[in-house]
This record gives structure tokens, C-alpha cells and sequence, in this order.
């Protein structure tokens, strides 16, 4: 099992390496010269060489990466192009705190639930529970989050209100209950659209698991249903579903990008969204990769999980 | 179930097809057109959809739309299908240095999540409609090709390719007459959920500003300008916003009566 | 008479499909006695896996009992609720299932998954059933079963796994056990030691027993009585020894003839019984066999004969018995005479000729390692030499893993092999397919194992061979004379013209198979591969497809590379045999040497393991104890030492083994002298 994780954990090293050259490159190498985006057209040339140089901007691109990389790494993310030009690192790394508060909070709710959905649709398939837990999972699964998350505060204005629940939600203090006042709406809406995606899978894998012959043979052994359910059926089923919740994780970051906007929360997506209006490379670069950094280690959480649950790999 | 469902969504997609190709026709004002004096009306046999803060009528604005919403993410999954196929089809038949180089690049692309990918990208080039078709195909392309090349991967050592190795075809024929018909149906099915993706993805952009540029009207933006007149103009957040998820909901129905009529079991 | 242990009274039973509820067994009556072994036949789609769970009062969640009874001690299976058949099941009725590795749970050790019936049935604690799962193993003759106990079911072989499935089986002392193909996913050597563990076990635990199989040589070797299921009908039911000897219903008959022996020899073709089983749903009304049936009069259409009682324990589901046990219906027309056959047996020029051919996998490179995990180096084709003479055909034998299939695709050209040379018709072939002339692929043409997979779904039979011709044929043809070149294709193979324009779905697995073979011939190949042709088709068709394999050979003059597993399917085409084993060659010789006289101690166990379809044939003598190694890990020396009931001693174990020529052709790898190990074989009494 060492081995294999190792070997996870190496081809994700690559993988990272080749999406920060991705990253780069994209925001970097495409046309436009980003000092003239920055000052507008009428910064004369002294103003725009030094601002190149101020950022090293006049460097040749590979170098840029490289100094990018190293400076990444070492926790040196840059400075903002605007305002007082801060430091990017510590404004991310707070935004980031307060977006994962809320990815907590979805996952708290949505992953139970759309497994607990996707298992009682595959045990009673053919039945009006399956139909209409594909249905509400087919409606909801492609609706955007800012159709959702809008329906949410403004439908439901009424109860909403009398729960006097905010329509902006902020960072929530210490208590269990300013999370839930805070952070229920937002979580709600980000779980509207995982709901459906994770619980149809949960229930194709119980389906193609409880299609299995050693199901039978688990049957024929005079075990009460609950065994085999429980026991034999759902321990096996449940290992696709761990690496599905893991890539549900890298949409779940996307949803947040729209999601924060939506309640007006100050997490880290909308900072990007400020930073993409004001072409803010560093801040873009360091909220992209420090995203697909964790999104990597979710996954990689998920390959152990999965190694552990799974005796062919841990055994290996 | 399937059947009525998959009509269902047949006929939303038919619906907002023609509208996208006959809106602008019967849309009674031009989308832009500032009504005097007619703003912030309710809906009426008038404005059907209302008027918003400014006195636009919302219904023409929302049949013009239907266009960009429609042609946008259409193109691009088109071109991302197109791309990805090939790919896939390459990648998967062909195994060795090519597919491991093209299969890490993609995977690499995949460990960014989309949305951000997206922003990333339209911070560099600016957002206009060429740019986000070329932000989608850029996101689509390594999914098409993966579902394209797993599909191939389960074909590649069937006797009928390994027959047609044995006679000498040609590579060309072998992926695309003998292979390409096989992983058809995963196509059908795929497109269509990229199709649906893409619409989710280009209204989120409208919705946080980074979609078509105004004036012409963006379903996705309509609903967060809508938002901020929403207590006094409700109707301008609801009929873009009920247009998405109709739209959405629409083609989901079709992709999932697809994957259903073609028994093509692939992920979602 | 003792009670029977089980009993089935006019079973019938239907299948829920779109169409709606359609009959899969019907009227069927069977019972069973203490310590009976009895046999179910039937080819796929008979409905015998359905009969035999429905005989421990289960039913596939879309299937229903539509009629009739089955008893258990007098206790009728179908009026017990759902907790009372959960009492029996794995107590009193056990199932051994097809496939063991899908049949355990990947997920918990064997210990537990055995140990989980005594504690369901018997209460014990959790060490109790432990340990008790360990005693089990150990009667199934596991070597090691406190180890094993804690293994996981994919660290296992088959025939290890199928032991366990069988511990798990009989933990409890059942009444009944089901025993569903258990062995047909096993090789013939794997196979024969279960068997005899079956026959052991069954006399011990005093069970009755229902072995349901579709391989009548199994059938023979282990149960006393069988009865033969054709459509859901049971066609006849008879003590074995008779059934085999004096078979009297028409589909018997024609079954016992088409099965290949090792002794059919080339110079007959294989009777064979005309067209296919009916599908579910489309079941003649009046006797299901009658639109292939040879006997079939007018009336056999119309009105469905009934089961008669022909003798004591023989009955007979037929119209003509009468006439047949009379004598005065021949269901069975005189074999006739395979083509003239010459073989040029000891012709020095040969069509292909293979000399050292390598093939190794896994172990390439850092890389590879990284994304695709650690694999291991097999060497699947190590060092072989092989040719195939003029007009005939070089049987390959071996059992899964000895890299018969890779050596097939090393020469036709779908595998490069790593190293050797290879000539087809005194020319050299590069081993790299891209580099082969288009003459020389049209002198070299394959038939796969996989009738599903060999035709392209979405072409038409006659699309499909026209572009073979127009790929393959020495000049362009005109499209005229292409249509033309197809349904003359089509004749070869005895398939109307009609279905030129049929699509592969519309076909049954020997028709598919039987268009591949037209494939293969479009531009009369030289060389054709035919790599387990018949392996994935019942034993009525498979005869089909085995003769029509012979006349060609003689009409077209071709030559055959001919690949199976099943000894007496090679035994009815070949007339060179090389056996492989692990990698290489360990014998070769014209068919009946290799066949009357196996030398090499391999080749000796596996013809001894091969279940005979003659119940007066006692099984052979020699077994291998072990499982094969794993081509990954080759033993050094001879690679079959680890088995190898002759072992010499130490030498065998560190030295490669010479080769040892035994006259005619006939040589045999391994240290023990040609002429002794000839010896051996005329020495020992033959069984037959
Ligand atoms: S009843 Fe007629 S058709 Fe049926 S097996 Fe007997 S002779 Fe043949
Ligand atoms: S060389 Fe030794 S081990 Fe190998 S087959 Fe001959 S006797 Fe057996």
C-alpha cells in the first residue's frame, strides 16, 4: 500500500507541476501587455517600465515562472498590482480560511445526505422513491448555484426571514449556532448541486454492486438482509463513492467562486472574481493554485481511504 | 419514466431553439430599447416579462438572449467535442508515449477546478464571446477525450479492430470508420452533457460579470442586475433566471433520455 | 428406496423480460437420494441454472415459480416465508457457484466469509466459527489453512478460490448441495482434482447433490443420474451408464455424437445437430426440439410428447422412442468421411516456421512504473520454435497462462515479439505487422475466440466481407464481382445468401463464428490462426464450426495454427501437437503420438485429466498436485518441477531440461530419456 500511495503521490507532484505551468502560461503569455492593462493607456513609458520592473515583469517568461515557482513555494506569493500593493499571501490565506468554513459546512451537509439518497434509490429501484429522487437529483443537478442560491433567499423570503437567517452571510464567529445562521443558506445552495451529481453515482455503484454474484452468495448463506445489505453490499459500494465525493470537491470550489457572490460572503472566490476584473495576475495565480493544491490533496486523501477500505491495494 | 421525460425535454430544448433562431423576430422592442416612461412595470399583456429599472423590456431582452446563451456554449461544445474525439480516439487506440504525454496534460488541466480555470483565463484575455468559447473548448476538450479514449481502450482489442489490423488498414479507417461507430453512443451522451455544462458555465459567468459585455442581454447577467432592483422588480430576476433553469433542466432530461434509449452507462 | 432428499414435481417456471412474463422452465420433475450425485445438462439458455436455484427455493428477483413443487424432506420450499428459507440456506441448502472469484466478497478475508455461516446457523462465537472455518478448509485439502483463513480472495487461484467456495458450502452439513459449473472456469488439470475432492466429499458428508454443467464429459465422470434439459423441457433422465451408452431422445443422441474425443481422429467429421435453441419466448408449441430434430414428423410440431417411463429410472420425453429403441429410426446418418485429408506430415518445407520467438511484458522502464504500478516481468513466450507444415494444421495445447494466445499473436502480427525470426512460405515475415507485405498478410489471416466481438456491430455480414476482399484480394475487384465473391463466401460457410445483409445482432454465436471463418478465407489464405475458435459456443454448434474448419482445410488447402484448451477439439483437427507449458514448449509430436503416447510428464497429466464423456471410462490416474506458477515467477530448471509427479530430483530443479527426440518428429523436454519415459506409457495399463 506504501508503494501505491507513493505512486499516487508522485504522479499528483506531476501533475501539479504541469498545472502550474498551465496557470502560468494562461494568465501570463497570452496577448497584452498586462503593465499597459494595468495603468491604462495613457501611463507614459517610464511609468510602465517600472512597473514592469517592480513586478519583474521584464524578465523573459520562463525566468518569471521559475522566480514564481521558487517565491510560490517558499510562501512568497507576490504583491497585489493594486491599492497599497500588499503582499498577496496573507490576503489569500485569510480568504481561504473563511471559504473552507463554508466547504466544511456543505460537505457536513450534502455528503451524508446525497449518499443516504443515492442508497435508499438503489434499494428501492423501480420504485416511486427511486423515480423521485432521480428526479429532483436530474432537476437540480445542472441548475447553476446563483439560480439556486437566489431562489433561496428571495423564494423562500418568507421563511427565510422568520428563521431570521441573513441574506448576506458573514464570517461566522466561534458557536455552533452562528455557523448554522451563517453559513446554512450558502451550504444549502452548494448542496443542491452536489446532491444530485454524488447521489446518482452512490446509487449506480450500490446497483452495479448489489447485481454482484457474491450478493447471492451472501443471500444463500441464510444472512438476514440487513447483513447483507449492510456487510457485503454497502462496504463495496462505497469505494467509488469516496472518489467521487473527492472530484465533486473541485466543482464544489467552483460552486463557491458563484456562491460567495451571491451572499456577498468574503471568501476566496470573490476575491478571484475581484481580482479577474482587475486583472490582478498574482492574486489570480495564487488563489488558482493554492485551490488546485488542496484539490489535489483531497484526492489524494480519497486514493487512501480508498487503499485502506480496499484489501487488493492495501494488500499490494 | 423515461419516455414522457425525455419528450419533456425534448420539446424545452426544440422551444428554445427556435427561439434562439426566430427571438429576435417576434421580440417586440429591440433589446436595448429604453421604454419612456414604462419602467419597472409588472408583467401585463403589454410587457409580458414586465419592464426592469431602466423601462427595458424584459421579454425581448430574454428572446434575444436565448441567442447568445444558445450559439455560445453550442460552438463550443461542438469544437470541443470535435477536439476531444479525435484525441480520445488517438490517444486511446494508438497507447504508447503519445497517449501517456496527452493523457498527463489533460489530467493536469482536469486537477484545476473549471469555474477557476475559466476566471483565470478570461482575467488574461478579457472576456468577449470568442473568449469564452475558447475558455470552454479548453475545459471540455480533456473530458470529451477521456470519456472518448476509455471508450476506445474497451474497443481497441475487439476482433473487428484486430481483423481490420490484420488486412492492413489504414490508421484513418480504423479509427474513424471501424472505431468511431462504436463509441458513438458515449458521444450522444456526452455532448449533450457538455452541452448543458456549458450553459451552466457561460450564465455563471454572465452572473458574475464576466460574460458578453453589455449592452447586448446575458441571461446571466440580466439575473444579477435583476437581483439588485429585486425589491422593485422581481419579474427581472425571475424570467432570466427561470429561462436558465428551464433551458438547463431541458437538455439535462434529453442527455439523461440519451444515455437511457443508447444504454450507455458511462459517468455523469 | 430411501426418501429422496429433494424433489421437484412439475416445476415450471417464467422470466420477466419487456415483453412480459416468458416461460423458462417448464413441467420439469426431478428428486434426488441420499449420497445421488445428479447431473443437469443443457446448453446455455436451457434454463438449468434457473432450475437448480429454484430447487433451494430461490428465485432471480425477476423470476417466478408458475407451477408444480419442490420438496425438501417433505416440506414444500415454496410455501416457507422468507425467514424460513433464510434457516436453510446454507445449513440445510448449499450452493457451490460458478465463478468462486465473484462469488466471495472482495472485501473480507476467507476465515470470515466461512465463518460466517456456522455463526448464522449454529450460533458459534466469532473464534469458534474461526476455527471451524480453518477445519473446513483443511478438509478441502487446503495445505495451509490457518494461513489462508487470513487471505483475501483475490490473493488465491481458482482452484483454490473454488475450494474455498466449496468449504463455505459444506460448513454447515447441508442436506442439499447445488453445485452450479464449478468447474468450468478451471483448467482440465485444476478440474480433475476437483472433481475427485467432489466425489470425496459428497460420500462424506452424506449430502445429496445436484451438479448442473453443460459439459458432458464432467456429467459423466461424476454423477450417477442426469437429466437433459433442452428449452426448459427435460428431454430425457436416465441413470448415466445408460443414458451414455443407449442414448434413446434425438437431442442426446445428436449431443454425445458432436462432442470431439481425443479417438475421433481426422479422418471423420463430427455429426452434427442442425440450427440453434430457440430463444425465451419463442418456443415451438408442440416438442421443443422438433425444428431440429432429424425424427421430426408432422405431428412432433403440433403436439408436445409426453415424458414416458421407458425403463426402470429412464424416461424419455419423445414421440419415436419406440421406433428408436427398435432400431428403425437412425437419428444419426453414418459420419461421413472428412474430405481426403493429406497431411504432409514429415514435409520438410513448412508454411510458417518460428525460431526463437520471445515475448516479454511488464518491467519497462521508471516511467511505466510511476503511473501504471509495479509490473512484474512475465515472460509469457520464451524461447520457442515452432512450424507449421503444408496442408496441415499444428494443434497448440496448454492451459491459461502458458502463452499459447501470445505466441498466436506474435505470429500473425497483432503482438511484435521481442526477439526470433519468423518466415511464412520460405520468406522472411518481419515481426513487426506494418512491416509485412500486403501478400504476406493476405497469406496470413486470424479467427478469434470471442464470436461477440469478432464482427463489427454496426456492418453488415456482406460489408464486412466485401471489404476484406477488396482489402485482401491479389487484384482490385469490381463491385459486381465483390457481391458475387460474398455469397459465394457465404456458401463455404453454409450460411444463405440472405445474410449478406444482416447485421451481426441478428446473428447466433456459430453464425458469427462461422462469418469470421469466411473472413479468414476471403483471399485464401496460406496460414490461418484459429486462436480457441470454439470455445465460447455450445457443444452442438462448436461441432459445426470444427467441421466446418476441416473441409476448408482440405477445399482451400490451407493450414491451420489451431489454439484450445480442450485436448479433444485439437485432437479432431491436428495433426502436429505442441504442448506449452509456462511459456514453452515441453512437447511435440504428430497427434497420435502425443495423444497415445504423452511423454512428457505434463502432457501425460493433462490427456489423463481430461473428463471423458463415458461414464464407463473411469477418470485417469495421474494428477497435479500445486497450482501452476505464476508467469512471473518461472521456476528455475525445469518450470514444471514444482508439479511434476516424476521428478528426478535436484537436477530437475536447477537445469534447464534438453530436449529429447523420441523418433518421428516426436521430441520431449526434460531430463528423464526419451526412451524411458516411451517406456512409461506402453508400460501402464491403459484404462480403456
Ligand atoms: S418428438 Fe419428434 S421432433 Fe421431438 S425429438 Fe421426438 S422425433 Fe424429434
Ligand atoms: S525435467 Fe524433471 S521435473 Fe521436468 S518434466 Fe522432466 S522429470 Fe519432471
Amino acid at each position: 500500500m506504501v508503494r501505491y500511495l507513493a505512486r499516487r503521490a508522485l504522479l499528483l507532484a506531476v501533475t501539479l507541476l504541469i498545472a502550474s505551468v498551465i496557470i502560468f502560461a494562461l494568465t501570463r503569455l497570452l496577448p497584452g501587455d498586462v503593465a499597459r492593462l494595468i495603468l491604462g493607456r495613457e501611463a507614459s513609458e517610464m511609468a510602465l517600465a517600472n512597473f514592469r520592473q517592480e513586478f519583474g515583469l521584464d524578465q523573459p517568461a520562463p525566468q518569471q515562472y521559475v522566480n514564481w515557482l521558487v517565491g510560490f513555494l517558499a510562501g512568497d506569493w507576490g504583491r497585489s498590482f493594486t491599492g497599497t500593493k500588499a503582499p498577496v499571501q496573507p490576503l489569500v490565506v485569510g480568504r481561504l480560511g473563511n471559504s473552507m468554513r463554508l466547504a466544511l459546512m456543505t460537505l457536513v451537509i450534502s455528503v451524508p445526505l446525497s449518499v443516504g439518497l443515492g442508497i435508499i434509490a438503489a434499494l428501492r429501484e423501480n420504485t416511486w422513491v427511486d423515480a423521485a429522487v432521480s428526479l429532483l437529483s436530474l432537476a437540480v443537478v445542472g441548475l447553476p448555484e446563483f439560480v439556486t442560491g437566489l431562489v433561496l433567499i428571495n423564494g423562500l423570503a418568507l421563511g427565510v426571514r422568520a428563521l431570521g437567517l441573513p441574506a448576506t452571510s458573514t464570517v461566522p464567529d466561534g458557536t455552533l449556532a452562528d455557523w448554522v445562521r451563517q453559513l446554512i443558506l450558502p451550504a444549502l445552495t452548494a448542496t443542491l448541486v452536489l446532491v444530485g451529481y454524488i447521489s446518482r453515482l452512490t446509487r449506480a455503484g450500490v446497483l452495479e454492486e448489489l447485481r454482484k454474484p457474491y450478493v447471492r452468495t451472501a443471500v444463500l448463506k441464510g444472512l438476514p438482509t440487513r447483513t447483507v445489505i449492510f456487510k457485503h453490499v454497502l462496504r463495496n459500494a462505497l469505494l467509488p463513492t469516496i472518489t467521487v465525493t473527492a472530484l465533486s470537491f473541485g466543482w464544489l470550489i467552483g460552486g463557491l467562486v458563484v456562491i460567495e457572490n451571491v451572499y456577498n460572503y468574503p471568501g476566496m472566490g470573490a476575491l478571484l472574481v475581484e481580482a479577474v476584473k482587475q486583472r490582478n495576475l498574482f492574486v489570480i495565480q495564487a488563489i488558482v493554485m493554492v485551490t488546485v493544491f488542496f484539490f489535489a490533496l483531497a484526492n489524494l486523501a480519497a486514493d487512501l481511504l480508498y487503499a485502506l477500505l480496499n484489501p487488493r491495494i492495501r494488500l499490494e | 419514466m423515461a419516455r414522457p421525460l425525455t419528450l419533456l425535454g425534448l420539446v424545452i430544448v426544440s422551444v428554445f431553439l427556435l427561439m434562439a433562431v426566430f427571438g429576435p423576430l417576434i421580440a417586440p422592442y429591440p433589446f436595448d430599447a429604453i421604454i419612456r416612461g414604462a419602467a419597472r412595470l409588472p408583467p401585463s399583456p403589454e410587457h409580458l416579462f414586465g419592464t426592469d429599472r431602466l423601462g427595458r423590456d424584459v421579454f425581448s431582452r430574454v428572446l434575444w438572449g436565448a441567442r447568445e446563451i444558445i450559439a455560445i456554449p453550442g460552438i463550443a461544445t461542438a469544437l470541443a467535442v470535435g477536439f476531444g474525439t479525435i484525441i480520445g480516439l488517438a490517444t486511446g487506440y494508438l497507447g504508447g508515449w503519445l497517449d501517456e504525454i496527452v493523457s498527463r496534460l489533460m489530467d493536469s488541466l482536469l486537477a484545476i477546478p473549471a469555474l477557476l480555470l475559466a476566471l483565470a483565463l478570461l482575467g488574461a484575455i478579457g472576456s468577449s464571446p470568442v473568449g469564452i468559447i475558447i475558455v470552454i473548448v479548453l475545459l471540455y476538450v480533456p473530458i470529451v477525450a477521456r470519456v472518448i479514449r476509455s471508450a476506445t481502450l474497451n474497443l481497441r482489442s475487439s476482433g473487428y479492430i484486430e481483423a481490420a489490423r490484420l488486412r492492413g488498414e489504414p490508421l484513418m479507417y480504423i479509427l474513424f470508420r471501424e472505431i468511431l461507430p462504436g463509441v458513438l453512443p458515449a458521444l450522444a451522451v456526452e455532448s449533450a452533457l457538455r452541452f448543458s455544462y456549458a450553459i451552466f458555465l457561460t450564465s455563471s459567468l454572465g452572473f458574475l460579470g464576466l460574460g458578453v459585455q453589455p449592452p447586448t442581454p446575458d441571461w446571466g447577467r440580466m439575473v444579477s442586475e435583476g437581483r439588485e432592483s429585486y425589491a422593485t422588480t422581481p419579474w427581472a430576476l425571475w424570467f432570466p433566471a427561470g429561462a436558465i433553469a428551464l433551458l438547463v433542466i431541458g437538455v439535462n432530461l434529453l442527455a439523461d433520455g440519451l444515455r437511457r434509449i443508447l444504454r450507455y452507462e458511462g459517468a455523469a | 428406496m430411501p426418501n429422496p432428499v429433494i424433489e421437484a414435481r412439475g416445476v415450471s417456471m417464467d422470466y420477466r423480460l419487456e415483453k412480459g412474463w416468458l416461460n423458462a422452465v417448464r413441467d420439469v420433475s426431478l428428486s434426488i437420494n441420499p449420497l445421488g450425485i445428479h447431473g443437469l445438462v443443457g446448453e446455455s439458455g436451457s434454463g438449468k441454472s434457473t432450475l437448480a436455484l429454484a430447487l433451494m427455493g430461490y428465485l432471480a428477483p425477476n423470476a417466478r415459480l408458475s407451477g408444480g413443487a419442490v420438496w425438501l424432506e417433505g416440506e414444500d420450499l415454496f410455501r416457507k416465508s422468507q425467514a424460513e428459507l433464510r434457516a436453510l440456506w446454507g445449513s440445510q441448502l448449499s450452493l457451490v457457484p460458478q465463478d468462486s472469484l465473484a462469488a466471495l466478497n472482495p472485501a473480507y478475508t476467507i476465515g470470515d466469509q466461512i465463518a460466517e455461516v456456522t455463526r448464522q446457523h449454529f450460533g458459534l462465537s466469532r473464534r469458534a466459527a474461526w476455527q471451524q472455518a480453518v477445519e473446513m478448509l483443511a478438509r478441502v485439502r487446503i495445505a495451509d489453512p490457518t494461513s489462508v483463513a487470513r487471505q483475501y480472495p483475490h490473493q488465491l487461484s481458482g482452484g483454490m478460490q473454488q475450494r474455498v467456495t466449496i468449504a463455505m458450502a459444506l460448513s454447515a452439513r447441508p442436506r442439499l448441495l447445488v453445485l452450479d459449473e464449478p468447474t468450468t472456469a478451471l483448467d482440465v488439470t485444476t478440474e480433475a482434482v476437483i472433481l475427485d475432492l467432489f466425489r470425496e466429499l459428497i460420500q462424506e458428508t452424506q449430502a445429496a447433490a445436484l451438479y448442473v454443467s453443460h459439459n458432458l464429459g464432467v456429467i459423466a465422470q461424476i454423477c450417477d443420474q442426469v437429466t437433459v434439459l433442452y428449452a426448459g423441457e427435460v428431454m430425457a433422465s436416465a441413470p448415466v451408464r445408460e443414458l451414455y451408452a443407449r442414448p434413446v431422445h434425438p437431442y442426446t443422441i445428436g449431443l454425445l455424437a458432436s462432442i470431439p474425443r481425443p479417438t475421433t481422429g481426422v479422418e471423420t467429421r463430427l455429426p452434427t445437430i442442425p440450427g440453434v435453441a430457440p430463444a425465451l419466448g419463442d418456443r415451438p408449441p408442440g416438442c421443443v426440439f422438433a425444428p431440429r430434430c432429424p425424427a421430426a414428423l408432422p405431428h412432433c410440431f403440433t403436439d408436445k410428447p409426453p415424458l414416458e417411463m421407458i425403463a426402470p429410472g429412464h424416461q424419455v420425453r419423445c414421440h419415436r422412442w419406440h421406433e428408436i429403441v427398435n432400431g428403425d429410426v437412425a437419428i444419426l446418418t453414418q459420419p461421413e468421411a472428412a474430405a481426403p485429408h493429406v497431411a504432409h506430415q514429415l514435409a520438410a518445407e513448412s508454411v510458417l516456421s518460428a525460431r526463437g520467438l520471445r515475448k516479454t511484458y511488464g518491467g519497462a522502464g521508471w516511467w511505466r512504473r510511476l503511473t501504471r504500478g509495479s509490473a512484474r516481468r512475465v515472460r509469457a513466450v520464451d524461447d520457442v520454435t515452432v512450424r507449421v507444415r503444408p496442408q496441415s494444421t499444428l494443434g497448440l495445447v496448454g492451459e491459461s497462462g502458458s502463452g499459447k494466445t501470445t505466441l498466436a499473436r506474435c505470429i500473425v502480427g497483432l503482438e511484435t515479439a521481442d526477439d526470433g525470426q519468423l518466415e511464412l512460405l520460405a520468406i522472411p515475415l518481419d515481426r513487426r505487422l506494418a512491416r509485412r507485405s500486403r501478400a504476406q498478410l493476405r497469406e496470413l489471416q486470424m479467427v478469434f475466440q470471442n464470436p461477440n466481438d469478432t464482427l463489427n456491430p454496426y456492418r453488415t455480414v456482406g460489408q464486412t466481407l466485401e471489404r476484406a476482399l477488396e482489402r485482401l484480394s491479389p487484384q482490385p475487384l469490381p463491385p459486381d464481382q465483390r457481391r458475387q465473391r460474398v455469397l459465394e463466401l457465404l456458401e463455404v460457410v453454409r450460411l444463405t445468401p440472405d445474410y449478406a445483409d444482416r447485421y451481426p445482432a441478428e446473428l447466433s454465436g456459430g453464425e458469427k463464428q462461422r462469418v469470421a471463418v469466411a473472413r479468414a478465407f476471403a483471399a485464401d489464405p496460406a496460414l490461418v490462426v484459429a486462436d480457441e475458435p470454439t470455445s465460447a459456443l455450445d457443444v452442438s454448434v462448436q461441432a459445426v464450426v470444427l467441421n466446418l474448419l476441416k473441409d476448408l482445410r482440405a477445399q482451400k488447402g490451407a493450414s491451420y495454427l489451431f489454439i484450445s484448451h480442450d485436448l479433444s477439439a485439437v485432437a479432431y483437427l491436428a495433426d502436429w501437437i505442441a504442448v506449452m507449458y509456462l511459456g514453452q514448449i515441453v512437447e511435440e509430436g504428430t497427434a497420435e503420438q502425443v495423444y497415445q503416447r504423452p511423454s512428457h510428464p505434463y502432457t501425460e497429466a493433462l490427456i489423463s485429466s481430461i473428463p471423458v464423456p463415458d461414464p464407463a471410462q473411469a477418470g485417469g490416474r495421474i494428477r497435479l498436485t500445486g497450482d501452476a506458477p505464476r508467469a512471473a515467477d518461472i521456476p528455475t530448471g525445469c518450470r514444471f518441477h514444482t508439479r511434476c509427479p516424476r521428478k528426478l530430483g535436484p537436477v530437475c530443479e536447477t537445469d534447464a531440461p534438453p530436449w529429447q527426440e523420441a523418433g518421428g518428429g516426436h521430441r520431449i523436454r526434460c531430463h528423464i530419456p526419451a526412451a524411458e519415459l516411451l517406456a512409461l506409457q506402453v508400460s501402464a495399463p491403459k484404462s480403456d
